[in-house]
C-alpha cells in the first residue's frame, strides 16, 4: 500500500463520517430533494457511527457532534471512545487526535478523495451538478420515508466504495450507510440538534 | 651614472626573480570557492559547524525546481528528469516524492517493524501488553483513521507501523500534485538530489549542475518550462562564475583605465611602458608569493589586484614626474619608503586576519607593493632615459597650485564635516555594523530569495537548533542517539523541545535491534499469551496468524544495516544525521521547537544542555546555530576593529618615529582620520551598515592616503614653487589612478570586493582633499609658517 493510498483511503472513510444529514429532504424526484437541501444554510447534529469491519467481530461504535456551514466547511467532533476532530474547511483536511500530531492535508492532492469530498459537499449543498459529475443518483420511497442512493460513476471511487445510501423521513436526515468495496460496512445514525434562532 | 656592470646586475637580478615567480605561478592552483571568505572558526564546536557546511550532505543536496508549464507536464519533466539521473553516478539519490519510493519507505517500516519500534519490548508481548495494545486499536478503528488500521490490523495488531510512520514523517512534508513533489502553491515541481561529489568540490558540483540542465534540456520540455535549482553546491558554483567573471572583467577594465589615463598624462608611450613595469612585476611578485604561502590563490586575490595597479603605478608616477620637475630624489625616496611603510602597516593587518581569504589579500598587497617599490627604487631610473622628456605640466600645475593655496579657506566646512560625521556616527552607535555572516556571502539577493523559497516548499527542517556528538565507530553513534533519544523524549514531552530527529529513528544500534529481536517470545508463547490477551476484545486469535508469523520470522532474521535503507528516502536521513568523517562519526540531531507560548520558536538551551548531561553521551551538546554564527561573526568584527586600531595606531608611530616631529606627524594623520570618518558616515548614512570588509577599506584609507599627506607635508617643507606644482600634478595623478582603481570595484556584484572599493575609492579621493585643506600654509619664499 503507498502513502497515497493510505491517506486515500484515510481521507475517503473520515468524509463517510461527515456526510450526514444537517440537511432536510424532500420526496420524489432527485431535483426536488436538491432543491430542499440547498435551503439549508448550516445545521448541527449528534451522530452514532457503527463500523462493521471483517476483521473485528463486532460492529465498533463512536459518537459525537457534527457541524456544517455553507458553503464547504464540515467538521466532526468525536467525542467517544476517543476525543477526535476533523475539520474539512475548503480544500483543506486538518485532523486533531489526542495525543497525536496534526495531520494536515491539500485535498487537491489527492483527487479521488477530493471527488468524494465535492459529492458529500454537493448533497448538503444540494448541488445535483457537481454529484451527477461523480454518482448516478437513485431516489426510492415516498416522502415520509426517502432513500437515496449514490452509485459511484467510476472506478477509481468504486474500488473503494460501492455505494452510498442515505435515508431521511421528510425534511430529516435520519441515516447514512456506507458500502465499502472490501464488503465492510458503516452504518451512522444522525439526529438534528434544534438550532436556537 | 654607476659602473655598467652594477646596472647589468640588477637587472639580471630582476629578470631571474620575475623568471622564478612566473615558474611558481604555472604549477599554482587557481581556486574561487567561498571557503576562504568563511572564518577560520576559533572552538571546536563552531569548527565543527563550518566543517558541517563546506562538507557534511546538506552541502551535498541540490533542490531543484520545476517551474511553468502545466502541472501534468511539470510531473512527466520531475518523473523523467528523476529516472535520468537515478541512472548517473554523479549521484546518489534522487527525491520526488513518486509512488514507488514512497512505497519502499513503508514497506521498510512495515516489514521492519519489530526491529525499528521503540515500543517492542518484553512486556509489550505478555498477555496483558497484547491486550492493552490491541484494544487501543479496535478503539482507533472507530475513529477517523479506522480504515487505514484495518489493512495492517492482521499483521500489526499493535500498530508499530503507524507509530513510526508517525513519528518519520513531518507535518512540513512537500505536498503531492500529480503524484509529484511540488511547491505549497502547487506551481513548481520539486526534487531533492544528492551528489556523490563533496559540496567543497567545486568542479564536482559543477559538473553535476551541468548534468542536471543537460538531462532537463534532453526531455524536450513544453515551451515555459523551466529549471530552478539551488542548495550550498549550487551557490558555490555561481558564485564561483561571478567571480571568475568578475576578476577577469575587473582586471581588464582596471588596465585599461589606468593605461589611458597615464597615456593622457606622458603622451609617451615608451613612458607608459616602463611606468607599468613596477605594477606587473608586483603583480607576479605577489601572486608568487601568496602561492608559495597558502598552497593556492583564491580568485578574489587577483581581482584585489587591479587596486594593487592603482597603488603601485603611483610610484613610477611621482618618479617620472617629480623628477622631470628636476626635484632631489633623496628626499623623494624617502617620502616613497614612508609611504610604503605605511601601506604595509595597514596591508599587515589583513594579513592577521581569521579569514584566510583576507589573510591572501594581506599577503598579496604587501610583497606586491614592495616588489614595485623596488623596482620604481633601483631598475626603473637605471631605464630611464638620461633627460626625461616629459610634457609641460606646469599648466596645469599652476591650477591646481592655486586649488590647493585656497583650499585652507575650507577649513571651517572641514571641520563641520568632521563633526558631524563622528557626530552621527557616535550617535548610530553600534547599529553601524551589520552583523550577518551572510553579508559577505558572494550570492546574490535573488539567489538567496530563490534558495529561501525552496527550502520551505521542501519543508526542509529549520537546522537552527540541534544536538551534535562524536562517536568512534557506527554502533558507538547510533547507542548514544538512542541514549540521547530517550532524554530529548522526555523533554519533548515536558514541552521544552517540540520534536527530534535521529538516525536511530530509521536504523537503530546493533545492540537495540539485539534486545528487540530477543524481546519477542517464541510461537507457542506468544500464541498463548495472545490467546489470554484477546479475552474480551471483538478479534479472535485465528484471525492473527500472520502477526504471530511475522514476529517469529523478525526473532531470527538478520539485523537491519545501512544497506537496507538503499532505495528508500530514509536512507538520507540516515546519512545527513550521522555522518561518516575521517577518524570517526558525527551525529546531528536537529531539534524542533515546541510553539509553545510567547517565544515558542525558541528553545531553552540551557535546559536541554542540562538534561543531556544525565544522558552520559560523551560531548553531546546542543547547538543554536543562529547564535553561533551571530558570536562567530561577532568575534570577528571585534578582532578586526582591534586590528583596525592597532593598525592605525602603528601609523602614526610610525608617522612619528620617521617625521620625528609630533606636529609633522599629527598634520599628516589628522587628514586621514577625516577622511576615515567621512566616508564611514557616509556609508552609513547611504543605510548601509558596514561589515568587517568596510572596516579593513577605512584601515587601506588611511594606508593609502598617507602618501598624499606625507607628499603635503614634504612639499611644505623648503621646496621650490616648481616643484610643488610638479609634486601637486603628480599627486592627483597618483591619486585619479587609486580612486579609480579601487572605484571600479566599488561596483564589483562580489560584496566582499565591492565593500573594499567602495570604501578606499571614495576614501583615497577625499585623504587628497584633506590632504590639500589642512596642509601647512607654504609662503611664496619657500618656508612654511
Amino acid at each position: 500500500m503507498t502513502a497515497n493510498k493510505i491517506l486515500q483511503k484515510l481521507c475517503v472513510s473520515m468524509l463517510f463520517c461527515v456526510l450526514p444529514a444537517l440537511v432536510q429532504a424532500a420526496d420524489w424526484q432527485v431535483s426536488d430533494l436538491m432543491r430542499l437541501l440547498a435551503q439549508t444554510k448550516s445545521g448541527h447534529a449528534t451522530f452514532v457511527e457503527k463500523k462493521y469491519i471483517g476483521i473485528v467481530d463486532k460492529p465498533v461504535e463512536s459518537s459525537g457532534d457534527l457541524f456544517f456551514t455553507t458553503p464547504d466547511k464540515l467538521e466532526k467532533r468525536t467525542l467517544k471512545p476517543h476525543a477526535e476532530s476533523m475539520i474539512l474547511d475548503g480544500k483543506r483536511l486538518i485532523i486533531d487526535r489526542a495525543g497525536k500530531k496534526r495531520l494536515n492535508l491539500d485535498l487537491g492532492d489527492y483527487p479521488e478523495a477530493a471527488a468524494f469530498v465535492d459529492s458529500i459537499r454537493g448533497t448538503l449543498a444540494g448541488d445535483f451538478t457537481a454529484l451527477d459529475k461523480i454518482y448516478t443518483l437513485t431516489l426510492h420511497g415516498t416522502a415520509t420515508q426517502w432513500q437515496l442512493i449514490l452509485q459511484p460513476r467510476y472506478s477509481r471511487m468504486s474500488d473503494i466504495i460501492r455505494r452510498i445510501a442515505i435515508q431521511g423521513s421528510k425534511g430529516d436526515i435520519s441515516r447514512i450507510d456506507f458500502d465499502m468495496a472490501d464488503g465492510d460496512r458503516s452504518e451512522m445514525s444522525v439526529t438534528k440538534v434544534a438550532v436556537q434562532q | 651614472m654607476k659602473p655598467a656592470s652594477s646596472r647589468l646586475w640588477r637587472i639580471a637580478l630582476w629578470f631571474a626573480a620575475l623568471l622564478a615567480c612566473v615558474l611558481v605561478i604555472v604549477q599554482t592552483r587557481f581556486v574561487a570557492d567561498l571557503s576562504a571568505f568563511l572564518p577560520k572558526a576559533p572552538n571546536a564546536r563552531q569548527q565543527m559547524l563550518v566543517e558541517q557546511l563546506r562538507d557534511g550532505i546538506i552541502a551535498r543536496l541540490i533542490m531543484v525546481g520545476i517551474e511553468g508549464a502545466d502541472a501534468p507536464e511539470r510531473a512527466r519533466l520531475s518523473r523523467a528528469l528523476a529516472g535520468h539521473l537515478r541512472s548517473d553516478k554523479a549521484f546518489v539519490g534522487v527525491q520526488n516524492g513518486e509512488a514507488e519510493v514512497l512505497a519502499r519507505d513503508q514497506a521498510y517500516f512495515f516489514n521492519n517493524r519489530y526491529l525499528l519500534s521503540n515500543n517492542v519490548t518484553a512486556q509489550r508481548f505478555t498477555a496483558q501488553g497484547l491486550h492493552e495494545a490491541i484494544s487501543a486499536s479496535v478503539d482507533a478503528l472507530s475513529g477517523n483513521a479506522g480504515l487505514m488500521l484495518k489493512h495492517l490490523l492482521p499483521h500489526d495488531p499493535t500498530a508499530e507501523t503507524l507509530g513510526l510512520i508517525e513519528n518519520f514523517s513531518s507535518e512540513s512534508q512537500p505536498r503531492s500534485v500529480e503524484g509529484v513533489w511540488a511547491s505549497r502553491d502547487g506551481a513548481r515541481a520539486l526534487l531533492l538530489i544528492q551528489t556523490s561529489a563533496a559540496g567543497s568540490d567545486t568542479d564536482g558540483q559543477a559538473a553535476a549542475v551541468a548534468a542536471i540542465r543537460q538531462a532537463f534540456a534532453q526531455l524536450h520540455p513544453q515551451a515555459g518550462a523551466r529549471l530552478v535549482m539551488s542548495g550550498a553546491g549550487v551557490l558555490s558554483v555561481s558564485s564561483r562564475q561571478t567571480i571568475e567573471s568578475e576578476v577577469s572583467r575587473l582586471a581588464l577594465a582596471g588596465t585599461l583605465l589606468i593605461v589611458c589615463l597615464l597615456l593622457v598624462v606622458y603622451r609617451s608611450v615608451r613612458l607608459l611602458i616602463l611606468g607599468l613595469l613596477p605594477v606587473a612585476s608586483g603583480a607576479l611578485v605577489g601572486i608568487a608569493a601568496v602561492s608559495l604561502g597558502f598552497g593556492e590563490v583564491h580568485g578574489l586575490t587577483l581581482g584585489f589586484g587591479t587596486t594593487l595597479i592603482g597603488e603601485a603605478v603611483d610610484y613610477s608616477i611621482y618618479l617620472f614626474i617629480q623628477r622631470a620637475g628636476g626635484r632631489s630624489l633623496a628626499n623623494f625616496w624617502h617620502i616613497i619608503k614612508l609611504g610604503v611603510l605605511t601601506s604595509i602597516v595597514g596591508f599587515a593587518a589583513l594579513l592577521c586576519s581569521g579569514f584566510p581569504g583576507l589573510a591572501q589579500l594581506g599577503l598579496y598587497s604587501i610583497s606586491g607593493l614592495v616588489a614595485a617599490a623596488l623596482v620604481t627604487r633601483f631598475i626603473l631610473p637605471e631605464l630611464l632615459p638620461e633627460n626625461l622628456h616629459l610634457r609641460d605640466l606646469s599648466g596645469p600645475g599652476r591650477i591646481l597650485e592655486k586649488l590647493a593655496n585656497q583650499s585652507s579657506r575650507l577649513r571651517p566646512l572641514l571641520l563641520i564635516v568632521l563633526v558631524a560625521s563622528a557626530g552621527w556616527l557616535w550617535h548610530k552607535g553600534d547599529a553601524i555594523w551589520n552583523r550577518q555572516l551572510n553579508s559577505l556571502s558572494p550570492v546574490s539577493q535573488a539567489d538567496q530569495q530563490l534558495d529561501a523559497a525552496l527550502r520551505a516548499d521542501m519543508g526542509a527542517p529549520d537546522m537552527r537548533y540541534m544536538v551534535a556528538f562524536t562517536a568512534a565507530d557506527h554502533e558507538m553513534a547510533l547507542q548514544g542517539a538512542e541514549k540521547l533519544g530517550s532524554a530529548l523524549r522526555e523533554l519533548a514531552d515536558r514541552q521544552v523541545i517540540g520534536s527530534f530527529n535521529s538516525p536511530a529513528f530509521v536504523l537503530p544500534s546493533q545492540a537495540a535491534q539485539h534486545a528487540r529481536q530477543a524481546a519477542l517470545p517464541d510461537a507457542a508463547t506468544l500464541r498463548r499469551n495472545l490467546d489470554e490477551g484477546l479475552q474480551g476484545l471483538p478479534i479472535r486469535a485465528e484471525r492473527l496468524q500472520g502477526f504471530i508469523d511475522d514476529v517469529q520470522a523478525t526473532r531470527v532474521r538478520p539485523l537491519l544495516t545501512r544497506a537496507d535503507l538503499d532505495g528508500t528516502s530514509s536512507s538520507l536521513l540516515a546519512d545527513s544525521l550521522l555522518v561518516r568523517r575521517a577518524h570517526d562519526y558525527l551525529v546531528l540531531m536537529p531539534l524542533g521547537s515546541s510553539g509553545v507560548g510567547a517565544h515558542g520558536d525558541v528553545i531553552d538551551t540551557a535546559e536541554v544542555e542540562r538534561v543531556l548531561k544525565g544522558a552520559d553521551v560523551k560531548g553531546a551538546t546542543v547547538i543554536d546555530l543562529l547564535d553561533e554564527t551571530t558570536n562567530l561573526y561577532a568575534g570577528y568584527l571585534h578582532d578586526a576593529s582591534m586590528l583596525a586600531a592597532w593598525g592605525g595606531l602603528a601609523i602614526v608611530i610610525l608617522l612619528l618615529v620617521s617625521l620625528r616631529s609630533l606636529p609633522r606627524a599629527l598634520s599628516v594623520s589628522a587628514p586621514l582620520l577625516c577622511a576615515v570618518l567621512s566616508v564611514a558616515a557616509l556609508h552609513v548614512l547611504g543605510s548601509h551598515q558596514m561589515t568587517i570588509l568596510h572596516l579593513v577599506g577605512l584601515l587601506l584609507v588611511a594606508a593609502v592616503g598617507s602618501n598624499y599627506a606625507l607628499f603635503f607635508d614634504s612639499g611644505a617643507q623648503g621646496s621650490t614653487q616648481a616643484q610643488r606644482r610638479q609634486t601637486l600634478v603628480s599627486l592627483v595623478v597618483a591619486n585619479c589612478t587609486t580612486v579609480a582603481s579601487f572605484g571600479l570595484l566599488g561596483f564589483s556584484q562580489v560584496p566582499i570586493l565591492s565593500a573594499i572599493g567602495s570604501t578606499v575609492g571614495p576614501g583615497a579621493f577625499l585623504a587628497l582633499v584633506f590632504s590639500a585643506i589642512l596642509a601647512r600654509k607654504v609662503k611664496p619664499d619657500g618656508y612654511s609658517d
